[in-house]
Parts: structure tokens; C-alpha cells; sequence
């Protein structure tokens, strides 16, 4: 397998008593596919805003190829290479589809104060590179043509893929998407499956995902992590997830994990077969 | 009569009672009475009837739309009905007014208002004639309702036109009277000097003008630009650049035809577009509420003060000319934004209100303090501001003033614009969008707010200088927390973030009431029925930002452009 590109090791995170990640310790190959699960309020969130830097673990260290990145400025991490997405769609809702994506490229502009004043040729190759750019991820994402509407006034599953058309357009290694099918129906979910394969593998970028719909976390992921409570209770292949007793008992609960094994266990299976 | 139906006759009804108790509350507080002393076309309507008939006509728009969709004649009954509650309402007060003496708790209830109401009439008929016009005029409100968008539009602009030529009669004449050969005309429009509004015929006249143009712009704009794109880019650059060169003109020209008064209007409403500029990028881009903003306004004046001042009574007075003094104070307004902006990068909203509040005010107390007093004056403020000059033309009088403030609005209507259209401009509006997320695309949240927080302060700071030379003197309570507020009203009234909007803001919420300054007991009032009714009705305001359509065009034309005109030649 190659390097890891992000590395998080015993990675702790606070809130008042509440511990939401606990000594959290997890690998991200370079150009894998990995998903994060569990049930709600197991810290996955919590985790993706400690890697971006709208947290600061309390213990522990994120190291982004190789670079310590806990405690730099959700900005600074941005630069690096890391970009996400959000659980609620939160696009910069009344600019366009096309400046939105705009504004995504910023970690490659450096148009000053007195270039935009007077025009200095920096100016002209920022902007159109950054225009040409954002033109150039419209189509990606298949929103070619929206690129001047108001981005509050496009469907739902056109924001969805505006939302990551703006999170690519910093060109990151590696891409965070939280819940990328929330209120999708289960064809736009498979869409959106296959959207992310393919993003990888045009792209050659490092994917994680947040995700609840076990058909797109089963069917698309190399590796995934189990979180519950905050603490890691499973990791591996989507087989070794599907069979795991502790995964069973955090989604299912110890009753069914003792009683219902069986069943518990087909549930489970009934919902990669769909696949 | 079915439920529905009934529902909606009440509306109507309810809709008229309300209408009626605003034109109660109009007469009661002394609009009508103190506005029926000017008339708007002579002889036939006077100034308070307009405003108690444009009452009654948006009451009948009201209740038309009550009606879902074109209703036809039930739109215009509809307005009708809710016209007529509005008379009897009307004539309700006037009949409290004879019948009880309500004149120790409502002053302006008098006899006068009652002949003015009852068009100076017997009761019965005067009543009469007041319930047929509510009716008429409320049918017609329903009627502009229901008119197609085109017509309703050049009706509205044609009898917008016609009250403000009659509402501006005296200055325009006064102006205008001047040059010759429009005298005639005016007279035949405005009737000889004793009356005081348009002639009927010249009202008739205009509204035709403007509502018939109108109409046919309206229809035909869309092929005149598109005939202007078809130019070659050539033709198309000399047109725009006459254009250019006519607006130049004409700004160039203005004061030697505006005469004293008018062009002091223009320097007071400049100086505040300069400031609403500048506020315009902290607020309406930025999306950082500043109420303390009148703070760097206060040191660009009182640094060009200080260092000018020639009486010797300050310590720090050195009788600087003036043009040095001007970079000192944009500057020091600019670092004070910046010393402001460091302590509040991680206050937001609300919060953020309050704290440049405070900051607002501290300025103000400072400048009156007595710990000052050797410095800054105190509250006597500073006095003997020399005028300057430029090489021999000493700059005290509004005409010269009017080329120093259009030369700062125009450096910052240009430095603005850029920024707008720029990175910086985009992280701005991101931040004023989610500052979280803009953060996590990659924007230095502290260098952006900063660069907002000076940019502005600049160009207050600039504002504040010119005000210095302009006034010659300064004192405290020129800088009243009420400025910051009116600044905020004029961007919020034009349209947040919007750059036009600014001058649109800023001419009716400053140049207007300077022009009507005898009405200026109710100038509040109207401000915040003003302020209300945008809420309501139009909240992106009168001439809201336009989104950029340029998916399709090239990132940058001036580039491609200038290489084809290279290749050409």
C-alpha cells in the first residue's frame, strides 16, 4: 500500500466533559477511498473539523504528508492541499454557481490590494485562470450552463455537486465530503457513487467520506473506520466492517448483537446485496 | 356568497380602514396642512392633496392585490371600495373635529385642516366630493394594479416626473431662468412667477413625455443594445468613450449652471456618498456592521484642522498647506481602521455593532474633552481652517468645493469598483456569506477584514478632510453618532453592496430633504416610514447589486480586446 497521506494519531477533542473523539488513531492511504461511520453523534463530524482546523484537538497529532496541521487556521490547512465539503450544504448562497467556485481557487490567486486597483497583468492571469478554472469544474460537475444563476436558487442535488465543484477548485489532495448523499434518493445516491469513483480516479486525489448510506459506504470505499462514542471500534475492508460483532452491537445495539445475531447480521448483509 | 369571497371583502375593507387611519395619522401630525402651502400643479393640486391622494391610490393597489391574478373588474371595485372606506374614514375626523374640541391633545386637528379636507366646501357636499374622489382614485390604484407591467411602469414614471418638477419648481426655475432661451418655455411650463407649481397644461405635457417615452423604450431598449453589439468593437469603444466624454462635460459644467444653493446641495450629498462609499465595502461587501464609521470621518477632519490651522492657539498647529495635510489624514483614518479592526476580527454581527459603537462615540468624547483642549480645541473646536488652493484658484466657495469632492467620489467610486471586481471583492462577499466557510476556502479572514475595516476608513477619512476646508471650522458634535446612521440608512435604502445604490441612497435620503428643507420638522418621520415600508416592500433596495453574468464572456476583455486592437494595427 502507498504512504499515508494523513496520519492522526491518539487524537482527542473535548467539549467541556463531553469527549467526542477519544485517542483516535487512523491512516489514510494516498489515493484511497476511505469512509468514516457510525452512529450519530460517534465524533465524525467533530474529527473532519479537527483535520481542517476548525478545531483544536487537545492530545494528539495530524500530520498531512507529513506536515503537523492540528492548530493552523482552517485557512492555512486549505493551503496545504485539504478541502471539504458540509453536512448542510453551506455554499456562499447569494453569489453565483461561477464565483462560488471562484472563490475556491483563492489559494492560487495573489492579487494584491494596488494590482486590483490598477489592473497590473497579475490581475488579468489571476482572474482568467481562475475563471477558466471554475468554468472548467461547472462542466466537471455537470452544471455547465448554471454557472450564472444564484447559487440559493439551484435544485438541491445541483448545490450538492456545486459544493464539491468549489471544494476541487483549491485542488486538493485530499478531499473531505461530509454525508455527500444526505436527502439524495437511492438514484442520485448511486449517481453520487459513482461521481466519487470517478473523481479519484481523474483526479488522482485522496477521498474521505462521512457517510450513513451503507450502500455507497460498502460499494465505493477501500477502507473504512467504525467510530462510536469517539472512539475507533473497527477498521478494515467493507467485508471485515459487515461481519464485525462490535459494529453490529454500536448500530444494532447488545441486544441484537446477542440475541438477533443472526438476523442482525442478514440486515447488514440485505443492504450490500442491494448493491 | 362563498367563504372565499367573503374573506376577501373583508381584506378589502380592513385594508381601507388602514389606509384611512394613515391619511388620519398624515393630516394629524401636519403634513397636509403645512404641504397644501406649495402646489403641484397650480391651481388645481396642492402638495398635501398629492400626498393624501398617492395614500389613497397605494391603498386601492393594495386591495387589488388581494385578488389572486388579473381579476378584471373586481380588482378595480375592490380598489374603489377600499378608497371610499378611506374618505369615510377621513371624513370621520372631520367630523370629530367639528363636533369636539380636540385641539389641546392634537394641535394640528384645526379649523384649517377641516376647509382643507372639505375643499372649502360646505360639509355635506365637500364630504360628498371627498367620498367620489376616494372612490375614483381608489379605482384607480386597482387599475394600475391590474395594468400590464409596460403601461403601469410609464404611468408610475410619468407621475412620478410631474410631482417632482412640481415639488422642485422654485429651484429649477430659479436655475434655469438664467440661460435665455429656455425662458419661454419655462414660463409656458410653470406659468409667471406667482404660482407655485406646473402649469396644468405643462403637467399634462410632461406626463405624456415621460410616460409615452418610457413605453417605448421600454419596448424597444432591448434592440438598441442589441444594435449597439453589433458595432464592431471599434465603433462600439468611440461610442462609449463619448459618452464618457458627454457625462464629463456635463459634471465639468454643472456648478456654473446650478448656481450657489443647488451646488451646496450637491458638495453635502457628496461628501456623504464619498462616506457611503467607503461603508458601502465594510457593510454591504464585508458584511461587517460598523456603527461607530463617523469615527474616522472625525479624524480626517480634525488631523486637516490641526495641521492647518494658522491661529497658532493649538500646540500642534503648524499651518500646513492643506494638500500635504489631506494624505496625512486619509492615512490616519486608515490606521485607525486598522487599530479598530485588530480588536474586533473575532467579534461578529450584533456584537461587532455595538463594539465600533463604542468606538464611534470614544472619538466623539475624546474631541470634547478638556484633556484635548490644548490639541484638538475641545468643545470650542477648531476655527481659521485656511481654504486652499490650487495653483492661483483659492477653493471657498461651493463652486470650486464641487471639483474637489467629485474628484474624491470618483477616486473612490473607481477604487471601489476594482476591488469589488477583484479577488478581493469575492473574498468579501464570501465572508459576508459564511465567514466560517470562507475561512476554510482558503481566505486570510484577518487580512480581508482589515483591508475592509482601512479601505473604508479611507475614504471616510477623505470625506472628513474635505468637510474641514469646507466648513473652515470643526467642532465635536458635528460628528454625532446620528451620521454613522444615516450613512448605514442611505446604503441600506440604495441597496446593499450595491455602488449605484449608494448615489441613489444618498440623493434621496441627503439631497432631497436639503432641498426641502422647509418640510424638515417631518424629515424623521418619512425616514422611518421610508425605512419601514423598504423592509417591507423592496429590502434589496431601490437599486439592489447585480449579479455578474459571465459564465459565458471571457475572464477578461480589456486583455483580449487590447490584442485585437494590436493585431489590428
Amino acid at each position: 500500500m502507498n504512504n499515508p497521506i494523513l496520519i492522526a494519531k491518539s487524537v482527542t477533542k473535548q467539549f467541556g466533559g463531553l469527549v467526542a473523539v477519544n485517542h483516535l488513531s487512523v491512516e489514510i492511504p494516498e489515493q484511497s477511498i476511505s469512509s468514516i461511520i457510525g452512529p450519530n453523534g460517534a465524533g465524525k463530524t467533530t474529527f473532519f473539523n479537527c483535520i481542517t482546523g476548525f478545531y483544536t484537538p487537545e492530545s494528539g497529532e495530524i500530520l498531512y504528508r507529513e506536515n503537523r496541521i492540528d492548530g493552523l487556521r482552517p485557512d492555512q490547512v486549505t493551503q496545504l492541499g485539504i478541502s471539504r465539503t458540509y453536512q448542510n450544504i453551506r455554499l456562499f448562497s447569494n453569489l453565483t454557481a461561477l464565483e462560488n467556485i471562484m472563490v475556491g481557487f483563492e489559494p492560487h490567486l495573489k492579487t494584491g490590494w494596488l494590482d486590483a486597483v490598477f489592473h497590473t497583468r497579475r490581475y488579468h492571469e489571476d482572474e482568467e485562470a481562475a475563471h477558466n478554472e471554475a468554468r472548467r469544474l461547472l462542466r466537471f460537475v455537470g452544471l455547465a450552463g448554471s454557472g450564472d444563476q444564484i447559487a440559493r436558487n439551484l435544485p438541491y442535488g445541483a448545490q450538492r455537486r456545486l459544493e464539491i465543484a468549489r471544494a476541487l477548485a483549491s485542488r486538493p489532495g485530499l478531499l473531505l465530503l461530509d454525508e455527500p448523499t444526505a436527502g439524495m434518493n437511492p438514484n442520485e445516491t448511486v449517481e453520487m457513487m459513482h461521481f466519487i469513483r470517478n473523481l479519484r480516479d481523474s483526479l488522482g486525489i485522496t477521498i474521505m467520506l462521512i457517510e450513513h448510506d451503507m450502500r455507497l459506504v460498502m460499494g465505493v470505499s477501500e477502507q473504512i473506520t467504525v467510530l462510536d462514542f469517539g472512539e475507533k471500534i473497527a477498521e478494515g475492508l467493507p467485508s471485515e466492517i459487515q461481519s464485525n460483532q462490535r459494529v453490529i452491537e454500536a448500530y444494532l445495539g447488545r441486544g441484537a448483537a446477542t440475541d438477533g445475531m443472526a438476523t442482525a447480521h442478514e440486515q447488514m448483509q440485505k443492504k450490500v446485496d442491494l448493491l | 356568497m362563498s367563504n372565499a369571497n367573503r374573506l376577501h371583502w373583508q381584506k378589502v375593507i380592513q385594508i381601507g380602514v388602514i389606509g384611512g387611519l394613515v391619511g388620519v395619522l398624515i393630516a394629524l401630525v401636519g403634513m397636509v396642512e403645512e404641504f397644501n402651502r406649495r402646489d403641484i400643479v397650480a391651481g388645481v393640486l396642492t402638495m398635501g392633496w398629492t400626498l393624501l391622494f398617492l395614500t389613497i391610490l397605494v391603498t386601492g393597489y393594495f386591495a387589488a392585490a388581494q385578488h389572486t391574478g388579473n381579476q378584471g373588474a373586481s380588482s378595480i371595485l375592490s380598489g374603489a371600495i377600499a378608497g371610499l372606506i378611506f374618505s369615510i374614514v377621513l371624513s370621520l375626523l372631520v367630523l370629530a373635529i367639528q363636533n369636539f374640541n380636540l385641539r389641546p391633545v392634537l394641535v394640528n386637528a384645526s379649523p384649517p385642516l377641516v376647509r382643507i379636507l372639505t375643499f372649502e366646501r360646505e360639509n355635506f357636499s365637500g364630504l360628498a366630493l371627498l367620498m367620489v374622489l376616494g372612490a375614483v382614485l381608489g379605482a384607480v390604484g386597482g387599475l394600475i394594479y391590474i395594468l400590464p407591467g409596460r403601461v403601469r411602469s410609464a404611468v408610475l414614471l410619468g407621475l412620478g416626473l410631474v410631482a417632482f418638477l412640481g415639488l422642485m419648481q422654485e429651484i429649477i426655475q430659479v436655475t434655469l431662468r438664467s440661460v435665455p432661451s429656455v425662458d419661454s418655455a419655462l414660463t409656458w411650463m410653470f406659468g409667471r412667477g406667482t404660482e407655485k407649481g406646473l402649469s396644468a397644461a405643462g403637467a399634462i405635457v410632461v406626463f405624456l413625455i415621460v410616460a409615452v417615452g418610457n413605453y417605448l423604450w421600454q419596448g424597444n431598449a432591448s434592440k438598441v443594445q442589441d444594435r449597439f453589439a453589433k458595432l464592431p468593437f471599434k465603433n462600439q469603444r468611440s461610442i462609449r468613450w463619448l459618452l464618457y466624454g458627454l457625462i464629463i462635460l456635463v459634471v465639468l459644467y454643472l456648478p456654473a449652471v446650478l448656481g450657489l444653493y443647488l451646488t451646496e446641495v450637491i458638495n453635502v450629498t457628496g461628501l456623504m456618498i464619498l462616506m457611503g462609499l467607503g461603508l458601502n465595502i465594510v457593510v454591504g461587501f464585508a458584511g461587517l456592521l460598523d456603527l461607530g464609521y463617523v469615527a474616522f470621518y472625525a479624524i480626517g477632519a480634525y488631523t486637516v484642522g490641526v495641521l492647518t490651522n494658522l491661529s497658532g492657539e493649538l500646540t500642534w498647529a503648524v499651518g500646513m498647506n492643506f494638500w500635504l495635510a489631506l494624505p496625512i489624514a486619509v492615512g490616519l483614518a486608515t490606521l485607525a481602521g486598522i487599530v479598530l479592526g485588530i480588536p474586533v476580527l473575532n467579534v461578529r454581527g450584533d456584537y461587532l455593532a455595538i463594539v465600533t459603537l463604542g468606538f464611534g462615540e470614544i472619538i466623539r468624547i475624546l474631541a470634547l474633552s478638556d484633556f484635548l483642549k490644548p490639541t484638538i480645541g475641545g468643545s470650542q473646536g477648531i476655527v481659521n481652517i485656511p481654504p486652499p488652493a490650487i495653483l492661483q484658484v483659492v477653493i471657498n466657495k461651493p463652486q470650486t468645493l464641487y471639483y474637489v469632492i467629485v474628484a474624491g467620489c470618483l477616486l473612490a467610486l473607481f477604487i471601489g469598483q476594482r476591488l469589488r471586481d477583484s479577488r478581493l471583492g469575492r473574498s468579501w462577499k464570501a465572508m459576508r456569506e459564511d465567514e466560517d466557510v470562507a475561512q476554510a476556502m482558503g481566505i486570510n479572514l484577518v487580512a480581508t477584514k482589515l483591508l475592509a475595516f482601512a479601505t473604508g476608513a479611507a475614504f471616510s477619512g477623505l470625506s472628513g478632510a474635505i468637510l474641514a476646508i469646507k466648513l473652515g471650522t470643526i467642532y465635536p458634535h458635528s460628528f454625532a453618532l446620528l451620521i454613522s446612521i444615516n450613512v448605514l440608512a442611505l446604503i441600506i435604502v440604495g441597496g446593499m453592496g450595491s455602488i449605484p445604490g449608494v448615489f441613489v441612497g444618498a440623493l434621496l435620503l441627503v439631497g432631497l430633504p436639503e432641498l426641502l428643507r422647509e418640510f424638515a420638522e417631518f424629515r424623521l418621520l418619512i425616514y422611518g416610514a421610508l425605512l419601514v415600508v423598504m423592509m417591507q416592500v423592496r429590502p434589496e433596495g431601490f437599486w439592489p447589486e447585480a449579479t455578474h453574468k459571465r459564465e459565458l464572456h471571457e475572464a477578461t476583455p480589456d486583455v483580449v480586446q487590447a490584442d485585437v486592437v494590436q493585431a489590428e494595427a
